[in-house]
Order: structure tokens, then C-alpha cells, then sequence
């Protein structure tokens, strides 16, 4: 990794929910870890989070979504990515995400869906890893 | 050898035992008092619980008008004494159920509420002189009380008899929750008009619950959970005094929303330091505003929030921890309890989870003799050694945020809100090393089987459903009248008059809330997003 830019992620809160604890402390983590993070603050729509993901050239997209809203907005948001041709990018999902929802995720193209159990080195390795074996 | 000095949980440094040595400055009337004297430090009223129990909320309302009609009826059914009404974020950030930017959300965190109409749907059949109401409802709070003001005329209920608060603090929306709309100048000078509306026509409505909750789940410290909110009051309080009224007119009708509990919980702490808020309170308001009326030196407080301090893992122990945090909230002499639920890191919480918290407060105030004595602890070498302590380090902080220019400064800088998402990021790393213990978390884990409580549903109907009453309201409703109250609204708001009248004509010919904030924003502007980490 040395010779190579350090690893860019787009942390962002779509849909209304104000509430960014969660993320403004994973966009803390993954800077402590070494790598550049943009956060978008609240209230994004997924077309003004693309558009920033492409705007910053970034290689992951981390969402935090805590009312219960990630179905509908995560499926519009990797069916949009398809489309615009930058599926490629790594999606994460964090926040209250009930089990049962975790394979339709899955399947839209979400990487991973972090629980509120799951530690911050937890989070911040896996994006390590998964950037890295992207990148063989 | 047992070192005398420790650092507890939150940082506070304590002996090993207090005794009388440490009660050397301790002077029964000033610092204590009597339950119901000055300064309040054993509760605001003589007799406490034993005249009247704390008000048993829990938090509820659910996708249409409908469902939290028959869900506040079961509530009530079951014992509950007071409502607490959840709005959609819509609804919380003016937006009708039929705007775009709205489709995922409406009917999601609590009931869509877009006209009059909604608000007549949710209290049919409850008569809303006998019950109160507390609305947990911010930069839209002007207008949800008008509706609440019209429901009641309809049921012929006068508005001096409304009881209930709506939450209406926008500086910790700002900091902490996001849904402001507007910037904080006029924001807080609607906030001047609903107090000033509620003092002259509904004088039992709490106008302002000015939250420490939402700031605490966000990272800030006991001190700055009580220091926060009491300058935040402060700010509100002017607003209105510079208006010509005084300090006697308008502060009792201010209340405060405080965290017992959540992520940083030490039981003994916690207790203290509401006791210190309560006798804080009291003096700044007697020494500072010159208050006569006891009624403004009360420091009326609910306890409530904490959902952070539950655990996804083993979440059965939750119920344990909400326990403490009730008896805890009991023993400082809380005036109203909304406990989170066990179910809280995995979904909206279900009917059961729900319950269960209902029957935590039920358990402390029937079962196990709670209520008999009130403020238990009073007089407690450590309880009351740790009350000094907290109010001296809420002032302390007080002092410090008004040196840095004061709270509003400090907000529109995004000086505090930094230094919350610093606070919160170094406890969560102090979890993640094991230096501070969650059982279950980091200390006592088991091998958890993949568990799936049962998860609240939202109906998926939800929407359509609302968008088609919207719509039809629209169209049975005399638009001419919406029109005329809408430009009448906009003249006020650029003449700088009280808006309440405005908002009360135009809800009462149906017009919307995103229709009313669409009208205000062309006179505001709208809050600039922070995405400061």
C-alpha cells in the first residue's frame, strides 16, 4: 500500500434522520487509520451522494441509515450505481439494521452491513482488507 | 493497598467512604432545604410522589393517524398517565408526506402528520382535557401546536386547559439531532412566539422542554448534559424577556428534558447531579433574573433518552440497565420517565419491549416502596459531596462556553459540536479497549447465537395511504382561504409580529406544514448543514 494513495471513503447519512454520531466517529476512526474520508453530513439524496463519490474519486461508500429506511434507499442507490457505471465502488452499510434485512442488502450489492456490535478496528480493517483485495 | 482517590466510570475522582469531615461547608438550609423550599436541591414540591407519582411515557406513535389513535387508547388502557407523540421526520423537517426528498421516511419514526386533519385522526375520542401531551417536535413546533390548540376547539376543549409540552428546543438540533430548518435567529425567535402564545392562552402547556438527552447520546459529558441545556434555556428565556415580559411570566412554563442513563451511567453521579440542576436552577434564576414566583425557580424536569447505553449483544440485560436507570431517575425525584426498551439496538421497539419499560416504572412506583420517602438519599456524606461537586462543574462549564462567546456562538462555529464528536469517539475507543466495562460487550461475552427478536413493521401502505388523504384534503379544503392565510403568515413573518395567530388560521383551513414552512423559508432562508467530524 505504500506507494499507493491512501485508501478514499465517502462516509454520508441518506434520507432524513439527523442523528450522525455513528458516523461522524467511524469518519474519525478510518482518518485515524490512515485513510482520506469526506463526510457529507446529513439529509443526502443518493443522487447528491454519487454524485460526490465520483466528484472525489473515492473507493468506498459508507452509509449510516438508522430509521429503518435502508431498504428502499440502498436498493435505489446500488441500481444507480449500475447505471452509472461505478458499481466497482465498495458499499457499507451501517446503523439499526434488523438481521432479516441483511441478505436483501446482500443481494442489491452491499459489501457489508455493520452492526452496532461490531467495533470501530473491526470496521476499519475490513475496509483495509476489502480495498486491498480488490486491488490484486 | 487500596489507594483512597479512584476515577470512576466518568471520570469523577471519589474517595473511598465520605463522612462528616467532607460536610464541613454542608449547611442544611441553604444547601438542602425541605422537599419544596428553596433551593429545591430534595424536589420541587413538599409532598413528592407521595402527592403525585412521576408521569409514566413511553415514546409512541406510528405511521398514520389511525394506528396512534388505537395505540395511545391501549396505552391509556393500560395504565399509562401521560402520551408522548413520535412524528415522522417529515414531518419533524416540514416536509409534506408527497415531497420526494420525504418518500422513505414518511410514517417511518412516528405518525405523518400533514394537516389538521392528521392531528383531529390521532385524538379522536381522547378528550384532551383530561390527558397531557408531549410532543417531540422542534423546528415545527409552532405549527403542531396550533393543531393541537384547533383539535382541542373541536372537541370544545379551550386552550387553557391543554396540558401536555411540546420539546421546541432548536439549539440542540443544531448540535446533536439535525432537524433544523431554518438559521438559528429566526428559529429562536419562533420559539419567543410559541412561549409567548402558550403564557398568555395556554398557561398549563410547557412551551420549551429544552433537551439534554439527544446532546449526551451524542457524546457530551453529565456536566455539559445539564451546563448545555440550562444555557440554551438561558438564551430562550432572553428571547422572550427582551420582549418585555419578565422572568416570572414566562419560566414556569419552562421545562427540561435530562438523560439518567445511557452511555455514561454512574448511578450514584447521575443522582447528584440532578439534584445539583435542580438547586443550580433555582439560584440563577432567583439571583440572576431576579424571579420571585417559586414556580419560576423549579426546575421541572423529565428524564428520558439512553437508548445509546443499550447493548445489542444479551439484550435481556438491558431491562436490568433500564431498571437502574428508572430507580435512579425515581430517587432524584424525575417528573416524568420515558425509558428506552431492551429492543432499541435492533428496530423501533415492539409492543412488548414497550411494555416491559412501562412495567419497570410500574414495579418502582407500586411494588418496592420508592415512593414513601421523598429524596432518599438526602444527607448522604457521598450524595451530597457529589452534588457540590456537579454544581460546581456545571457552572465551571457554563462560565467557560460563555466566555467563548456563549451557546449560540459556540453552536453556529460548530465549536461544540466537535468537541462532542471528540468526547464520543474517545469513549467509544475506551469500550473498544476495555477500559470502561459493558457487560455482555467486552467483559462476560458469550457466544450469542444469531438472534432475530421480533422487529416492529412498518405498514407498507403507509405512504400511499397518506399521500391519498393529503390529496384529498387538498382538494375538499377552500384553497382561497389556504392562499390568503399563507400570504397573511409571510407579512407577519417579515414584519418580525408573533406568528402564532398566523400559524393558528392557516392550520385551521387545512393548510400543510410543508405549505407553511414553504412560506417561511422564503422569508428565513434555511440552516447551512455542518459536516464537521
Amino acid at each position: 500500500m505504500s506507494s499507493k494513495r491512501p485508501i478514499r471513503v465517502l462516509i454520508s447519512k441518506p434520507g432524513l434522520d439527523g442523528h450522525d454520531k455513528g458516523a461522524k466517529i467511524i469518519s474519525r476512526a478510518l482518518k485515524d487509520a490512515g485513510m482520506e474520508v469526506i463526510y457529507t453530513g446529513i439529509r443526502q439524496t443518493v443522487d447528491a451522494i454519487l454524485r460526490t463519490a465520483i466528484q472525489e474519486d473515492v473507493d468506498v461508500i459508507g452509509l449510516s441509515i438508522l430509521s429503518g429506511t435502508h431498504l428502499t434507499i440502498c436498493r435505489e442507490l446500488m441500481e444507480k450505481m449500475e447505471r452509472q457505471g461505478i458499481d466497482d465502488k465498495i458499499v457499507t452499510l451501517g446503523g439499526i439494521i434488523p438481521k432479516k434485512d441483511v441478505n436483501r442488502l446482500m443481494e442489491f450489492g452491499i459489501v457489508k452491513v455493520f452492526r452496532p456490535s461490531d467495533t470501530i478496528s473491526e470496521i476499519t480493517g475490513f475496509i483495509e482488507r476489502e480495498v486491498q483485495r480488490r486491488e490484486k | 493497598m487500596v489507594e483512597d482517590l479512584k476515577e470512576t466510570n466518568t471520570g469523577v475522582k471519589v474517595k473511598l467512604f465520605y463522612g462528616p469531615e467532607d460536610m464541613a461547608h454542608f449547611e442544611h438550609k441553604t444547601s438542602l432545604g425541605n422537599p419544596g423550599q428553596y433551593p429545591y436541591t430534595r424536589g420541587i414540591y413538599p409532598t413528592m410522589y407521595r402527592g403525585k407519582l412521576w408521569t409514566m411515557r413511553q415514546y409512541a406513535g406510528f405511521s398514520t393517524s389511525e394506528n396512534t389513535n388505537s395505540r395511545f387508547k391501549y396505552l391509556l388502557d393500560q395504565g399509562q398517565t401521560g402520551l408522548s407523540l413520535a412524528l415522522d421526520l417529515p414531518t419533524q423537517l416540514g416536509m409534506d408526506s408527497n415531497d420526494p426528498r420525504a418518500k422513505d421516511d414518511v410514517g417511518k419514526l412516528g405518525v405523518a402528520i400533514d394537516t389538521l386533519r392528521d392531528m383531529e385522526g390521532i385524538f379522536d375520542e381522547i378528550p384532551l382535557d383530561k390527558i397531557s401531551t408531549s410532543f417531540t417536535i422542534n423546528s415545527t413546533a409552532s405549527i403542531i401546536l396550533a393543531m393541537y390548540v384547533a383539535t382541542a376547539e373541536k372537541q370544545g376543549v379551550e386552550p387553557s386547559k391543554l396540558r401536555g409540552t411540546v420539546q421546541n428546543d432548536i439549539i440542540k438540533e443544531y448540535i446533536a439531532r439535525g432537524t433544523q430548518i431554518f438559521p438559528p435567529e429566526p428559529s429562536i425567535r419562533l420559539i419567543g412566539d410559541t412561549i409567548e402564545y402558550c403564557t398568555e392562552h395556554a398557561p398549563r402547556f410547557n412551551s420549551v422542554s429544552v433537551s439534554g438527552t439527544h446532546i449526551c447520546e451524542c457524546g457530551a459529558t453529565p456536566t455539559q448534559g445539564i451546563a448545555y441545556p440550562f444555557l440554551t434555556g438561558i438564551a430562550y428565556l432572553q428571547e422572550v424577556l427582551d420582549r418585555g415580559y419578565e422572568a416570572d411570566d414566562i419560566a414556569p412554563l419552562f421545562s427540561f428534558h435530562l438523560i439518567c442513563g445511557g452511555v455514561q451511567f454512574n448511578f450514584f453521579q447521575e443522582i447528584a447531579k440532578l439534584r445539583a440542576a435542580r438547586r443550580l436552577w433555582a439560584k440563577i434564576m432567583k439571583e440572576r433574573f431576579h424571579a420571585q414566583n417559586e414556580k419560576s425557580m423549579w426546575l421541572k424536569f423529565s428524564t428520558g433518552g439512553m437508548g445509546g447505553g443499550m447493548t445489542e449483544q444479551q439484550p435481556l440485560n438491558n431491562i436490568s440497565r433500564i431498571s437502574f436507570y428508572a430507580l435512579a431517575a425515581a430517587l432524584a425525584g424525575s417528573r416524568s420517565m420515558n425509558l428506552p426498551c431492551f429492543d432499541e439496538a435492533y428496530a423501533i421497539p415492539t409492543d412488548e419491549a414497550i411494555r416491559t419499560s412501562l412495567r419497570i416504572q410500574q414495579i418502582i412506583a407500586h411494588e418496592i416502596g420508592i415512593p414513601d420517602v421523598v429524596d432518599p438519599l438526602g444527607g448522604s456524606y457521598y450524595v451530597e459531596c457529589l452534588t457540590d461537586y456537579f454544581e460546581g462543574e456545571i457552572e465551571a462549564e457554563m462560565e467557560r462556553i460563555d466566555s467563548l462567546g456563549g451557546i449560540l456562538r459556540c453552536v453556529e462555529d460548530g465549536t461544540i459540536q466537535k468537541q462532542l464528536a471528540n468526547q464520543a469517539y474517545h469513549v467509544q475507543k475506551e469500550f473498544e479497549s476495555g477500559e470502561l466495562t459493558k457487560v455482555g460487550v467486552n467483559r462476560f461475552q458469550i457466544d450469542e447465537e444469531d438472534r432475530e427478536l421480533e422487529v416492529f413493521e412498518v405498514d407498507p401502505e403507509t405512504l400511499s395511504r397518506q399521500i391519498d388523504r393529503l390529496e384529498r384534503i387538498k382538494a375538499e379544503r377552500d384553497n382561497q382561504k389556504v392562499g390568503n392565510a399563507l400570504e397573511a403568515l409571510k407579512k407577519a413573518a417579515v414584519a418580525r409580529k408573533n406568528l402564532m395567530p398566523y400559524i393558528l388560521d392557516a392550520v385551521k383551513v387545512y393548510t400543510t406544514i410543508g405549505e407553511i414552512i414553504g412560506r417561511l423559508k422564503e422569508v428565513y432562508g434555511e440552516a447551512e448543514q455542518s459536516s464537521i467530524f
